[in-house]
């Protein structure tokens, strides 16, 4: 009940006119970054977080969730208009969605998008409504090794639930604390690996990465791919919205299961693009149409919307309650929290609570804007794709540059954001993962400091992290997470195995 | 996975994912080894107030070298290495550094001469060359895409941005 109140005090501080017109130059923003190749919600964020520093931080981080939001519904929009994933996460609307727009039933196809990653935010808006709250308040007793031990699980379940080659999933992420680590040592005050470039004193700033590693990168990818617009026209008529709503709640077993799946992939570090192929794979073969998948299926649109939504949402409760955040893009919302002088984590709740609870108002605020919005004027942002390549890559470029260089206003951090263009590129292409990057890049030196703190505390031994039924607890989830590729891969080999043998 | 990037044959030329794998583990590796040697330098032990500097970083240098040795082991004797794809054909590549070296000449002009005269030169250029349009379109768009943002940045949020080395808009009085 204290919750529900708290809830309707966010409300009122969201609801001022001035955060209500940032909430629409959001989303609107938002849907243009997701539209466009080589932007998108990660590197949009990062390119305008600068902008905000002036700002009152529940302001800010109203535009800036907002901005998400919009790039959450932007990437279906090239999905389904023109078979280009605007985000990774849209990847698998396209399966469906494309196939209805060349049966002329694009309309269709984005109303129905559009509807359930709505219901999909929502669904994952209400759930941290009552749980972060929960989480932050038990988060309250963690001491370092605790904190320690959430970081491990968090870095472990990245190895244990992605699909990339496990090394190359933990040589990406160890890359990523040896580049938080560049710099002065915030306990000891020593200079550490600038091997004399005492420009390299302030370190590597995860705002130049991101803009380097998704924006210069995805560039240079979409070049190489050469890309060809061939959009169908878009137009949504108020007549086909409410005939898909009509249908919509025959799917509400396919949106509920899509949400669970959006929902859990998103607290744990999932993220949204596996969850998006997740929900399309179990609703295929869960469906009785499952053979007709792929052929233009409302349901193969619903499903992964859904998910991709509710993960995308989810990932800001970790954000919210443990200063832990589930994606790259919530990684970057942190990063504002640091800069404007709010230290994330349990304390928040409890310390800023107009903050946190008017970013929570303004998430269903959001989303409800972020609706009206895309349904209303798709046919304005699928313009913006009928844009020459041309023209938009050297013009993301110069967004880019603007962005890294603002950061710190640092011409240096200009190179380093092509040389972190020029890797994600290689990256990308040799499948080694970005978001366990930059994750680590951002958590770096608080996962040393709490590692640090714990061995202080127990002087040296490495059993603090099992001195306790929680720590413990916490740690074997990680580790059992960690060696998860080699048990599938040794019950992979005796299934293969068992059968020979039996011969 | 590297066995799905592009199951083309070698015979199509270009530069085989194999020898990718290679080169991007090997500095992976190089990497590692000056993050181990550098925690070593400062002291990756137990000093006398507790872990010092370069205890957590030294752990961190491990694990890339071990798991980039384990990547170059794969690469080299492993099945992905024996199948011959193609990390990138020359044809691509050579649209890759279409975009790639003008955004370098790009950030060595936004050195010199500043962000904002730069784009303009960078936006045109692109429109003209890759693009194909006429002088008179790239030109224009690249001088109001510049003074866009140089409108929004100096003038609205009063953010400067770097002028370079030469600053030829100081003559305009900015």
């Amino acid at each position: 009940m204290e919750d529900i109140a708290a809830l309707f005090h966010g409300f009122s501080v969201a609801l001022t006119p001035f955060n209500l017109l940032l909430m629409f130059i959001g989303v609107s923003l938002g849907v243009i970054i997701g539209v466009l190749p080589g932007l998108g919600g990660a590197n949009g964020i990062a390119i305008l977080l600068p902008l905000t520093f002036s700002m009152p931080p529940t302001s800010a981080i109203i535009m800036l969730s907002c901005i998400y939001w919009g790039a959450l519904f932007g990437g279906a929009i090239t999905s389904i208009l023109f078979n280009i994933p605007g985000e990774p996460w849209s990847v698998a609307t396209t399966f469906d969605g494309y196939p209805m727009a060349q049966q002329g039933r694009a309309g269709e196809a984005l109303t129905a998008a559009f509807t359930s990653s709505f219901v999909g935010a929502f669904v994952a808006v209400v759930m941290i409504t009552f749980l972060a709250p929960l989480v932050a308040r038990f988060a309250l007793q963690f001491g370092p090794p605790e904190f320690f031990a959430v970081y491990f699980l968090t870095f472990c379940s990245f190895i244990g639930m992605g699909k990339e080659p496990p090394f190359k999933i933990m040589a990406a992420m160890m890359l990523g604390f040896a580049l938080a680590a560049v710099g002065i040592d915030t306990v000891t005050g020593q200079l550490r690996l600038i091997f004399g470039w005492h420009e390299l004193m302030r370190g590597f700033d995860f705002l130049i990465a991101v803009i380097g590693l998704f924006g210069i990168g995805e560039i240079l990818l979409s070049m190489e791919e050469g890309l060809s617009f061939q959009g169908r026209s878009a137009r949504i008529d108020p007549k086909i919205v409410i005939q898909t709503w009509k249908k919509l709640p025959h799917y509400w077993a396919t949106m509920a299961r899509s949400c669970l799946i959006g929902c859990w992939m998103g607290i744990t570090p999932g993220g949204a693009t596996p969850a998006s192929f997740m929900s399309y794979g179990v609703a295929k073969r869960v469906s009785k149409d499952g053979h007709k998948f792929g052929t233009g299926l409302i349901e193969g649109v619903i499903a992964p919307e859904t998910a991709a939504h509710a993960a995308g949402t989810s990932a800001l409760l970790p954000m919210l309650s443990l200063g832990i955040p589930g994606s790259p893009t919530a990684a970057v919302l942190l990063g504002g929290l640091l800069i404007w002088g709010l230290q994330p984590g349990p304390l928040l709740f409890v310390e800023q609570k107009d903050f946190v609870w008017g970013l929570i108002a303004s998430m269903y605020l959001g989303n409800i804007a972020g609706l009206v919005i895309v349904l209303t004027c798709v046919p304005l942002f699928a313009a913006i794709l009928r844009v020459p390549f041309s023209i938009i890559a050297p013009v993301i470029v110069v967004i880019c540059a603007i962005g890294a260089y603002t950061v710190h206003n640092a011409m240096l951090d200009i190179w380093f954001m092509m040389l972190f263009g020029v890797a994600g590129y290689v990256f990308k292409k040799l499948s080694y993962p970005l978001a366990p990057l930059v994750l680590a890049l951002v958590l770096g030196d608080r996962a040393e400091d709490s590692f640090r703190q714990s061995m202080l505390i127990s002087q040296g031994d490495v059993r603090v992290f099992f001195s306790n039924f929680l720590v413990g607890g916490i740690m074997t989830l990680a580790l059992v997470l960690l060696l998860w590729p080699l048990v599938s891969r040794l019950r992979a080999s005796m299934r293969k195995g068992g059968p020979a043998a039996a011969t | 996975m590297s066995e799905s990037s592009q199951p083309v044959e070698a015979a199509s030329g270009g530069i085989s994912t194999r020898t990718m794998e290679i080169v991007v583990a090997l500095a992976l590796l190089a990497i590692g080894s000056l993050v181990v040697y550098d925690s070593h330098r400062l002291g990756s032990s137990w000093g006398s107030d507790g872990p010092e500097a370069g205890y957590f970083p030294f752990y961190i240098g491990l694990i890339i070298c071990i798991s980039s040795a384990v990547i170059l082991g794969q690469a080299i004797w492993g099945k992905v290495g024996k199948r011959s794809t193609v990390f990138v054909e020359w044809q691509s590549l050579r649209q890759v550094l279409a975009v790639l070296l003008p955004a370098l000449a790009y950030v060595f002009g936004i050195q010199v001469i500043g962000l904002y005269v730069a784009s303009a030169i960078y936006i045109a250029g692109f429109m003209r060359w890759l693009g194909k349009y006429s002088w008179f379109k790239s030109i224009a768009l690249g001088v109001i895409i510049a003074a866009v943002s140089f409108a929004t940045f100096e003038i609205w949020f009063q953010v400067p941005l770097f002028k370079g080395a030469f600053d030829p808009l100081s003559r305009l009085g900015y």
